[in-house]
């Protein structure tokens, strides 16, 4: 009956999914800035044009797409943290760490500015006003690159945020979005990634706050998870599409990308030193 | 997807992107459901008409886990599939086929612990006749889970409103990689997380019309098919 047959076309189905699956694909474990930002959406379809190569993203904060290509779950990772990219090669995860790209970061806030930052380009200086007024800030709290930067930033201003956070610190253990979505409900502070913000769409009443200090800077990096501790690792596939990121053409095809007329990402492959 | 349209403009002018995302869920689900009513109605019929050591355990066991939140289960067959995990070399993280695997982790209990308390209390009112006709036992779990059919579709549907609804287990072992491993659920939350709200909740409303629909065509068979039997 009505079961039976539900069944039957489950099964079905069930076993038909081979057949969808695309024979040429590699899996990226990269970050949610680079997909909430829309940019993978660009560049994508352009690399599939010129390689015949499906890219299938898996967009995760930085930490958990290391830890995704340490498991041996992605064949590339293309994330923005160098130091914990680096600490990824020592162990031996990954093949060469190359430059790909840069944006920075920005500090969000309320347009009424409870800490007063707004004007300064010192976001340390903003960080210390911040707490000192306990004004409410909202922490990615997920290992994310932009977490880590975080932790990086009040490290430089001298304040150990693992023990001189207080209520007005919160750590919410989400994507750039999410924590985007929290400050814009709770008129928070935040630091984001300007990709994410600027295509960022439940605004509210946060804008940007600080921004141009060079200590903001945000630099991508991508690599191939190593196929000597993965042997499942798609060396040659997931080589192309790093060749093509940092060819003149994948360059090009990241610089186009914008959002309201503004660009988004700049390339910077040559940079051997990023 | 064009943001800046509605989900119901997208859904109307046949976006294949987000066609492909419906039929996604629908088929994950739908396979969820069906290998968990496979398994989950012999194993409930099984445990009502039989008596064995620990049978109370196991009754407990199967409705606590009616309530597994689905990222545990998510997690466990994360952790089952990945590369450096057991099920490793199969290759199925990331895959529509591992998020059939959660969910049919996460539904089977639902349908295995319902169907115990339908083919037991079925089997309050038949016991007399079926233990007069000396009928075997095969045959006993054949004629109550046959009579209690009309009752078991309601159960197949509790375990696929449990499927379509969730979110926790496929975003993990999917991944919600675009055009491959994203259903309506993980889109809504990542269209959340961009802060594009209008369109998660036309998504939102797409999905729950579609859980209605079929939940109505359920019961419209369901009703025919009562009819015929009279």
């Amino acid at each position: 009956m009505f079961a039976r047959r539900l069944l039957i076309a489950a099964v079905a189905a069930f076993f038909a999914f081979p057949a969808l699956a695309q024979d040429k694909f590699i899996t990226v474990a990269s970050t949610t800035s680079t997909q909430d930002s829309g940019l993978f959406g660009h560049i994508l379809p352009l690399f599939k044009k010129a390689t015949g190569i499906d890219v299938k993203v898996v967009a995760q904060g930085t930490g958990q797409a290391l830890d995704t290509g340490r498991r041996g779950d992605a064949d590339v990772v293309f994330v923005h943290a160098k130091s914990a990219e680096e600490k990824f090669l020592s162990e031996g995860f990954g093949v060469k760490r190359l430059p790909v790209m840069y944006n920075d970061f920005i500090l969000i806030g309320p347009k009424n500015d409870p800490a007063g930052v707004k004007g300064t380009k010192d976001i340390v200086k903003a960080l210390t006003a911040i707490k000192d007024k306990g004004a409410s800030f909202i922490s990615r709290g997920d290992r994310s690159g932009t977490h880590i930067a975080e932790i990086k930033l009040w490290t430089i201003a001298g304040i150990d945020i693992g023990k001189d956070k207080g209520p007005w610190y919160k750590e919410v253990g989400q994507g750039m979005g999410a924590a985007l979505n929290i400050a814009s409900a709770s008129n928070a502070y935040v630091l984001s990634d300007r990709g994410t913000w600027l295509s960022f769409k439940n605004r509210g009443d946060l804008e940007i706050v600080v921004e141009g200090d060079k200590r903001l800077f945000n630099q991508y990096g991508v690599m191939l998870v190593n196929p000597a501790k993965h042997p499942t690792v798609k060396a040659k596939l997931g080589q192309q599409f790093i060749d093509w990121l940092i060819s003149p053409e994948g360059q090009a095809a990241i610089a186009n990308y914008k959002v309201n007329g503004e660009q988004l990402f700049y390339p910077n492959a040559h940079d051997r030193d990023a | 997807m064009d943001p800046s349209v509605s989900a119901f403009q997208l859904l109307l002018t046949g976006d294949p992107a987000l066609l492909g995302i419906v039929q996604l869920s629908l088929i994950v689900s739908m396979s969820a459901v069906g290998v968990a009513t496979l398994v989950g109605v012999p194993i409930g019929a099984c445990i009502a008409l039989t008596h064995f050591p620990g049978r109370t355990t196991v009754i407990v066991v199967f409705n606590a886990l009616m309530g597994l939140p689905p990222v545990v289960a998510g997690l466990a067959v994360f952790l089952l599939l990945s590369r450096s995990g057991p099920l490793g070399p199969l290759g199925l993280l990331f895959t529509p086929t591992a998020m059939v695997f959660a969910q049919v982790v996460l539904v089977t209990p639902i349908i295995a612990a319902l169907t115990r308390q339908t083919i037991e209390d079925l089997w309050g009112e038949y016991r007399d006749e079926l233990t007069a006709m000396n009928v075997g036992a095969v045959r006993r779990v054949g004629t109550l889970i046959w009579d209690g059919r009309f009752s078991l579709i309601t159960i197949v549907l509790a375990g696929f409103g449990r499927a379509a609804a969730e979110v926790g287990a496929i975003i993990i072992v999917g991944g919600n990689i675009d055009g491959f491993t994203r259903t309506m659920t993980t889109a809504i939350a990542l269209e959340t997380s961009k802060g594009d709200i209008p369109l998660a909740i036309g998504l939102g409303v797409v999905l729950m019309a579609i859980v209605v629909l079929v939940n109505a065509l359920a019961w419209a068979i369901g009703r025919a098919a009562r009819q015929y039997a009279g």
